[in-house]
């Protein structure tokens, strides 16, 4: 493929879905550790809500009211669940499931009531993003990417996404160890002066902000799929924690790509016309990675026995 | 606990509210739902000795312990640590937890364990330097884990995870050890080895506190006891407090008199 | 979902629906199931399908197990969409229900197998194997509804109906067949109470008595997955997990016997079924699974703030009386013994109680209390080391009164025992 074709119609997307993956999968292994991978799924789930409430009070689509929106909604949910979880003693999967399924039908309600026909707002971008149409008409080739000119029309989500990035990374570098302590023995974490709970709830901040950033670009199923499969995938690869996460972010990245590549030319390649969803296929891809880990992985066995209390 | 209403109320029982004690726990009070697991105790730890909390199960010993440092939210009391606030004195303090209170198939090596006990020494984002790596080897040669450096910490039996865990405190160059039950489920090896650093600790100096069930080796690993069953029982050298009566106290129908007799044959 | 959230979306396929009836009106019509034979049929199909859901929602909840639901829901997306491509391919139009059901339960059976399959021969927690499942079989039937987008207009449009559920415009058929399936659901319930129970109660247990407890298992997961088919077109595949989940939830506030949070749950997944689609049908913009789930969660808040003992208010008034008997007595032991109380709270509860005054002094009465307070701990302490007493002893906690375990004459022969009125060093 030339340059030509490629930069305006493949980069931007291409770089949008890798970021968003590795955005995701960062504090993925973290949650998967810790055992509340579903904790991203509950996010996924709330982020409509968020939104729609965010278009109520603003009354316009806007990506920063959104993403607030969607961001308040999440902190919501996860306020709600500990809230549940305490004071019904419920355990923690079943209050989670209370939680996101009512705020998301309350979402879909409120979206139904409300006259939303002069403007754009339907769920169908929510769920499968629109990676394919996050092109950059300014750019003609690879000489672009030194055009100021050019490069000032790239689309903002690219940029939204990797200042999310560049934020979970910082996240991650910063509370390395204290977040590796409190994930293996909180209890100890806890004598050693570590705020345990504050660390937690932070760890869970910077997931939901990765899920709204990546929402806003490419749809809440690649949210889901990239918390958890890139960093399960990576657990069966190594037992080492650092090494884990650079598996993760490999798959993450792996995923993004081969499944935009396939959701565009996989048609094409087999006589049909037109694409497929392209974080339906990211997803796909990273779930067939995921497949592959578990049944050929060094380490996929557990060693060492679960924790009992 | 399931709500977190309470403030630190603790009743200070004695007027030794500033001893100098390592830990000194007044009016303790925790409950988990509306039932106390343990209810108003205090607790003077003796300096350079090697205490042993006793009592039986569910009575309390490691929620005490837990709820001491902090891991669990007390309903009431206070405690210091050298004479002044716990949080204060955390490098001070190397805590043990029990074995199976994580998951053992954590992705990390036992040398990455152990350097965990130098987490205060090196803060966020301190660089780890080869005196560091050296410090948590010659933590694991003093438990005989030396070998097991690169090994996955699942991999380890029950004792050989033990003695990470208590290389980790090790790491911390603590003066005051607070350790969960190290002797649960490990073999006799382990248990030698494990008492044979203790008592290193001590000779050092230390002081050590060890939640323990088994009632046969107090007086040989011990010098004080402190016997618990939702309430103190008693508290004291292992000679004084350490006797039929008390033991009877703790554990009440739940021990045999014959064990007792037997125990109380070996407390003289 | 799609469908149901475009705002273009017509409703004017809802042959009950006059956008300028007095709704309130429309709504008790709808409850009294006046609003014509298909909302009646939704409305008793959404009942059974929610007493169903409560009662097996109740059996994964006991097991822990309750977010398995949602993989398995997600997971049907693919066959609803396979089921489809081969229907068309076959020459129909595809929107056969039973085909697209028979479809949709192959592929969520196919994702419970992957999810037992992952949870047993690799290190993934249980959640990490849900939470995968359910997204890449979902995104990957993200995938097929494209594809099947470019199949040709218009064609896709009862599938999206699936995501949220949509009962707007069913076919008589349709509905007869919803009605049907939550009636057969139900039935096979009642056939596998037993076993389910014992299983989920006390899976050790079960096994012990030689009760194949892995089938059993399976065999509530099928019931599941049965729940969720029948679920599709009402609820929508996004939100049957609610019914699985809410209603036990809710049942559990009011009750500590099993059995009877099965019969609970039950009930408010039939209310939550019958009310929610009745309200559905009597407004124009009221999706009828939205509706369902959060006349499901209203009960659920309800029970959450209101129920005796296990509720939020219940439980917070109980700790707060706790906590008060906690420092009541801690209070009342350190005045026996002469010990300064230096916690505000504790003293002020004390001269509330007229125990003591502001300054820690204790009154006369305090002062009997305490000494009551103090005698009773060395009761208690004698009924401790008695191997006679194990059973009461065992009842100790620091606040139970004597008087609660033991009778007057056991009493008094403690008292005997003591030696009459004495002080305990400090």
């Amino acid at each position: 493929m030339s340059g030509e074709e490629f930069v305006p119609l493949s980069l931007t997307p291409l770089l949008i879905g890798i970021f968003a993956a590795v955005a995701c999968a960062l504090p993925g292994n973290f949650l998967v550790l810790r055992k509340q991978a579903l904790i991203g799924d509950a996010i996924s789930h709330v982020v409509l809500p968020g939104i729609v409430v965010a278009f109520l009070l603003t009354g316009v689509i806007s990506a920063w009211p959104m993403m607030l929106g969607a961001a308040a909604a999440a902190i919501v949910a996860v306020v709600m669940i500990e809230a549940i979880r305490r004071l019904g003693r419920i355990e923690p999967g079943a209050a989670m499931g209370v939680v996101f399924t009512t705020m998301f039908a309350g979402g879909v309600l409120l979206l139904e009531q409300t006259d939303t026909s002069t403007v754009h707002l339907d769920v169908e971008h929510a769920l499968y993003g629109n990676l394919e149409s996050l092109i950059w008409l300014d750019a003609v080739g690879w000489s672009s990417l030194l055009d100021v000119q050019a490069l000032a029309g790239l689309p903002v989500e690219l940029g939204r996404i990797a200042a999310t990035l560049a934020g979970a990374i910082a996240f991650i570098w910063l509370f390395w160890r204290p977040l590796k302590i409190s994930t293996f023995d909180e209890g100890f974490a806890c004598t050693m002066g570590i705020r345990t709970n504050a660390l937690g709830l932070a760890l869970v901040v910077v997931a939901a902000i990765a899920a709204v950033a990546s929402f806003d670009a490419v749809g809440s199923i690649i949210v889901i799929a990239m918390f958890i499969c890139p960093p399960a995938a990576a657990r069966m690869m190594t037992n080492q924690l650092e090494r884990q996460i650079a598996w993760s972010v490999g798959f993450a990245a792996i995923s993004a790509t081969l499944g935009y590549v396939l959701a565009g030319y996989g048609p094409l390649w087999l006589g049909a016309a037109d694409a497929v969803s392209a974080a339906g296929m990211i997803a796909t891809v990273s779930g067939i990675i995921l497949a592959l880990a578990a049944m050929f992985g060094p380490c996929r066995k557990r060693a060492g026995a679960p924790a009992q209390a | 606990m399931m709500l977190e209403l309470a403030s630190n109320n603790g009743i200070a029982n004695t007027n030794e509210t500033l001893t100098e004690s390592p830990l000194a726990i007044r009016g303790l009070t925790v409950s988990y739902g509306q039932k106390p697991a343990v209810f108003s105790v205090d607790m003077t730890v003796q300096a350079g000795a090697m205490t042993a909390i006793i009592g039986p199960n569910g009575a309390g010993k490691s929620t005490m312990l837990k709820a001491a440092l902090g891991i669990v939210k007390p309903l009431s009391g206070q405690v210091t640590a050298f004479g002044k606030s716990l949080d204060d004195q955390r490098a001070r303090i190397a805590y043990v937890p029990q074995r199976a209170s994580v998951d053992w198939d954590f992705p990390t090596r036992v040398i990455d364990v152990v350097l965990m006990g130098l987490y205060r020494e090196l803060g966020l984002l301190g660089r780890l330097r080869a005196r560091h790596k050296a410090k948590a080897m010659d933590c694991l040669n003093r438990v005989g884990m030396r070998d097991f450096a690169d090994r996955q910490i699942g991999q380890l039996s029950g004792g050989q995870q033990q003695r990470v865990f208590l290389a980790r405190s090790l790491a911390q160059d603590a003066d005051l050890y607070l350790l969960d039950e190290p002797f649960a489920g490990v073999d006799a090896a382990t248990e030698k080895a494990i008492i044979a650093v203790l008592k290193s600790l001590k000779d050092a100096g230390k002081t050590v506190v060890v939640v323990h069930h088994d009632l046969a080796t107090v007086t040989d690993y011990f010098d004080h006891v402190f016997l618990i069953n939702t309430r103190k029982v008693a508290e004291g050298s292992v000679g004084e407090a350490f006797t039929a009566e008390t033991l009877q106290a703790a554990y009440g129908g739940r021990l045999a008199t014959a064990q007792i007799d037997q125990l109380s044959r070996v407390v003289g | 979902m799609v469908a149901a959230l475009q705002p273009r979306r017509s409703t004017s396929c809802r042959v009950w629906s006059a956008k300028q009836t007095d709704t309130r009106v429309m709504l008790i019509d709808a409850l009294l199931l006046q609003l014509g034979y298909n909302a009646t049929l939704v409305a008793i199909g959404a009942a059974l399908l929610g007493v169903s859901a409560g009662v097996t929602g109740t059996f994964l909840f006991l097991r822990k197990r309750a977010l398995v639901s949602d993989a398995i829901s997600h997971a049907t997306l693919p066959g609803v969409c396979i089921a489809f491509m081969i229907m068309v391919a076959l020459g129909g139009d595809g929107r056969n229900l039973i085909g697209l059901l028979l479809g949709s339960a192959l592929s969520a059976w196919i994702g419970l197998l992957c999810l037992n399959w992952l949870t047993r021969n690799t290190r993934l927690a249980e959640d990490a194997a849900i939470g995968s499942v359910l997204s890449v079989f979902f995104g990957f039937g993200v995938v097929l509804l494209t594809v099947i987008q470019t199949m040709g207009v218009g064609r896709q449009a009862g599938l999206e109906g699936f995501l949220l559920g949509s009962t707007a415009g069913m076919l008589w058929a349709d509905a007869m067949i919803i009605a049907v399936g939550g009636g057969a659901t139900l039935l096979l319930i009642l056939l596998l109470r037993r076993p389910m129970t014992l299983v989920s109660f006390d899976p050790e247990h079960a096994a012990a008595r030689g009760l194949p407890v892995a089938r059993i298992d399976l065999a509530m997961m099928g019931l599941v997955m049965a729940v969720t088919v029948v679920g599709l077109k009402i609820v929508g595949l996004i939100l049957i997990v609610a019914l699985l989940i809410i209603p036990p939830v809710t049942a559990r506030f009011w009750t500590e016997r099993s059995d009877r949070v099965v019969l609970l749950s039950g009930l408010a997944g039939g209310i939550s079924g019958y009310v929610g689609a009745a309200m559905s049908a009597s407004a124009p913009n009221l999706p009828t699974g939205p509706i369902i789930v959060l006349v499901s969660f209203t009960l659920f808040a309800l029970s959450m703030l209101l129920a005796p003992n296990r509720g939020a208010l219940a439980a917070i008034l109980g700790h707060l009386k706790f906590q008060r008997r906690v420092h009541l007595r801690q209070g009342l032991l350190a005045l026996a013994q002469g010990q300064p109380i230096y916690e505000r709270l504790t003293l002020r509860l004390l001269s509330r109680a007229g125990l003591a005054r502001a300054d820690g002094v204790a009154t006369e009465f305090g002062r009997a209390r305490a000494a009551k307070a103090l005698r009773d701990e060395k009761r208690w302490e004698v009924v401790r080391t008695d191997q006679a007493h194990e059973a009461a002893a065992a009842l100790y906690d620091g606040l139970r009164d004597i008087e609660t375990v033991l009778t007057k004459d056991q009493i008094a022969d403690i008292d005997h025992r003591i030696g009459g009125p004495q002080e305990i060093p400090a």
